[in-house]
């Protein structure tokens, strides 16, 4: 690698622009709603930048309050069904025999490029009162009813009752977990695929049994993919607003739901700024935490 | 490199072959369910010969044929594909050179630069659509296709800066020397050495920012005005709504096409991957 000091224009020439691009349309906006979060508004709706940080204190009240628990609530729920879900997917693949191991990551990660909102789509017309779940249990249930009536029992079973799936907070935690699988699975696989495998041997060859030998040989040594994936898919889960949206109920309202509604039908930019900092904060310190780890195992991995 | 990969399937499963044991294949097969059922039923139901949607009826085209003919579908088809070009164009260019500079340049403040440049791919893509709809609306600048486009190309320009980067990272700089000691200019080096061997990245940044670029909703949801909608956002609205018959197929057209993209990149990649083995 050489130094910038040797070609100065050709390093200015592949630098600048993008970096142009990015201060201008991703940086100068952010610096914007820092701003605008320590504003208020005036009587036309103008934003008048008075430093007051009464826009924070009102992410501190009690309703606010319970928006964020459950926010936090539901991206850790998703975070810890992706753990159990994606951890075996991630060890099966790593130990798959090697022709396997592409294409079955491939099918891992293609539906993280399906359209976001067409999956939670998709997931309407799975959980809804006259969805393929409920479709298929009343089918069962009629089977069943007429299993029970050919044993002279008719209706033993009692009228079908759809269950309803569709918007409460579960629906969103499904949602949410289809949607970032892919994020939990891809870096444990990382980690899984290079782990040494004599150190698995070894473990199993002292007698050791393979639940031993998980817990104590192969979840310390993935703790960098198990960090990594952790984070990802919590940060993703805390900030995204279109599964509530479309999926929960009238209680399930997460904070990304909360700044978009600032944005739109109440209007209130400077506390829906205020509101996307502390998100952002949250972010920060998640990604924080992940490098602070990293740093004493003495990795490095890129953001 | 363990056992697994050179045994025999005849043999009985050996202590590491996690893989192969019916617990393991039990765990595929729920998780492979649970992330391909709903998908699998949407593009099985856009077939489905039925107002309502609800029971299968027989198959049918005609849904495509009423997507086709929406006009308003047909129009948020013709945004995304606008939206989509421009801002691969524009990110492809910018965003190969900054993962160029990276890949050759020691130069000071660079960690901090590169953690600058991964930002917008890990913040809540909520925040930085809000951050462009406050920021466009003090410059007093009509949201539109314009500024759908400026904000993908954003977002683009840190993806594709990190696969050309990744890509350059295999560049000898001997090659460049030969070639300049052979008379050639910088800019037929650039041209005749650098690029060549830069393609396969630059060509799978662009797919890769062209995909997330017609699947983009949030930041598009915050930067677009009247008369812009994308096909994502036509795909909102119809699912808050209403849902018509032709909602499955749009949705179906929308996956085949990031389908066939995704594996264009793949087969891309591994071309670059069996060159590089070579």
């Amino acid at each position: 690698m050489e130094t910038w000091r040797k070609r100065r224009t050709l390093f200015l020439a592949l630098l600048a622009p993008g970096t142009l691009w990015l201060v201008v349309f991703f940086t100068l906006p952010l610096v914007l709603i820092a701003l605008y979060s320590v504003s208020e508004q005036g009587d036309a709706g103008e934003t008048i930048l008075t430093l007051t940080f009464e826009n924070y204190g009102r992410a501190f009240d009690w309703v606010t309050l319970g928006i964020l628990w459950k926010s936090f609530w539901i991206a850790s729920a998703v975070t810890a069904a992706c753990l159990v879900m994606g951890f075996p997917l991630a060890l099966g693949i790593a130990f798959a025999p090697r022709p396997w191991k592409t294409p079955l990551l491939a099918l891992v990660a293609l539906p993280f490029w399906t359209n976001l909102l067409i999956r939670t789509y998709a997931w309407i017309a799975v959980l809804r009162t006259k969805g393929h779940l409920n479709n298929a249990l009343e089918w069962t249930h009629a089977k069943g009813q007429a299993a029970f009536a050919a044993l002279g029992w008719p209706d033993a079973l009692g009228p079908f009752v759809p269950l309803e799936l569709l918007y409460n907070d579960w629906a969103v935690i499904i949602a949410l977990v289809h949607i970032h699988l892919p994020f939990m699975v891809l870096p444990l696989y990382a980690v899984l695929e290079k782990l040494d495998r004599a150190h698995l041997e070894a473990s199993l060859d002292l007698g050791a049994g393979h639940g031993r030998t998980f817990r104590s040989v192969i979840v310390p040594l993935s703790m960098p993919g198990l960090a990594t994936g952790t984070v990802l898919v919590f940060i993703l889960a805390l900030g995204n607003f279109v599964a509530a949206d479309l999926l929960g109920g009238s209680d399930s309202m997460m904070i990304g739901n909360l700044i978009a509604q600032q944005f739109g039908a109440s209007s209130d930019w400077p506390y829906g700024s205020a509101l996307s900092l502390l998100l952002l904060y949250a972010t920060f310190l998640f990604l924080w935490l992940r490098a602070l780890g990293h740093r004493r195992r003495g990795e490095w991995a890129p953001a | 490199m363990g056992a697994g990969m050179i045994v025999r399937r005849t043999h009985a499963a050996r202590p590491l072959e996690y893989g192969r044991r019916p617990w393991m294949l039990a765990i595929f097969a729920a998780n492979f369910l649970f992330l391909y059922f709903p998908i699998v039923m949407l593009v099985a139901f856009s077939f489905n010969n039925s107002r309502r949607n609800v029971l299968w009826e027989g198959f049918t085209l005609r849904n495509y044929g009423l997507a086709y003919d929406n006009a308003a579908l047909h129009e948020a088809f013709l945004n995304s594909m606008i939206v989509a070009s421009g801002s691969t164009l524009v990110s492809t260019i910018l965003g190969s050179a900054l993962g160029m500079a990276l890949a050759r340049f020691r130069f000071p403040g660079r960690a901090a630069y590169e953690s600058w440049l991964h930002l917008p791919i890990v913040i809540p893509e909520v925040c930085m659509g809000i951050a462009l709809l406050a920021f466009f609306a003090l410059l007093d600048l009509p949201l539109g296709l314009m500024t759908i486009t400026a904000s993908h190309i954003a977002f683009s320009i840190p993806f594709v800066a990190v696969v050309v980067r990744a890509r350059m990272q295999g560049f000898d700089p001997a090659l460049e020397e030969a070639s300049r000691d052979l008379g050639a200019s910088d800019w037929l080096t650039m041209r005749r050495v650098v690029l060549p061997f830069a393609m396969p990245g630059i060509v799978t940044g662009a797919l890769f920012a062209f995909t997330l670029s017609i699947d983009d909703f949030v930041i598009t949801f915050f930067t677009s005005g009247p008369g812009s909608t994308t096909l994502p956002l036509k795909i909102y609205s119809m699912v808050r709504f209403s849902v018509p018959p032709e909602m499955n197929a749009a949705a179906t057209v929308l996956i085949a096409i990031t389908v066939a993209l995704v594996l264009g990149g793949i087969a891309i990649q591994s071309r670059l991957d069996r060159e590089a083995r070579r």
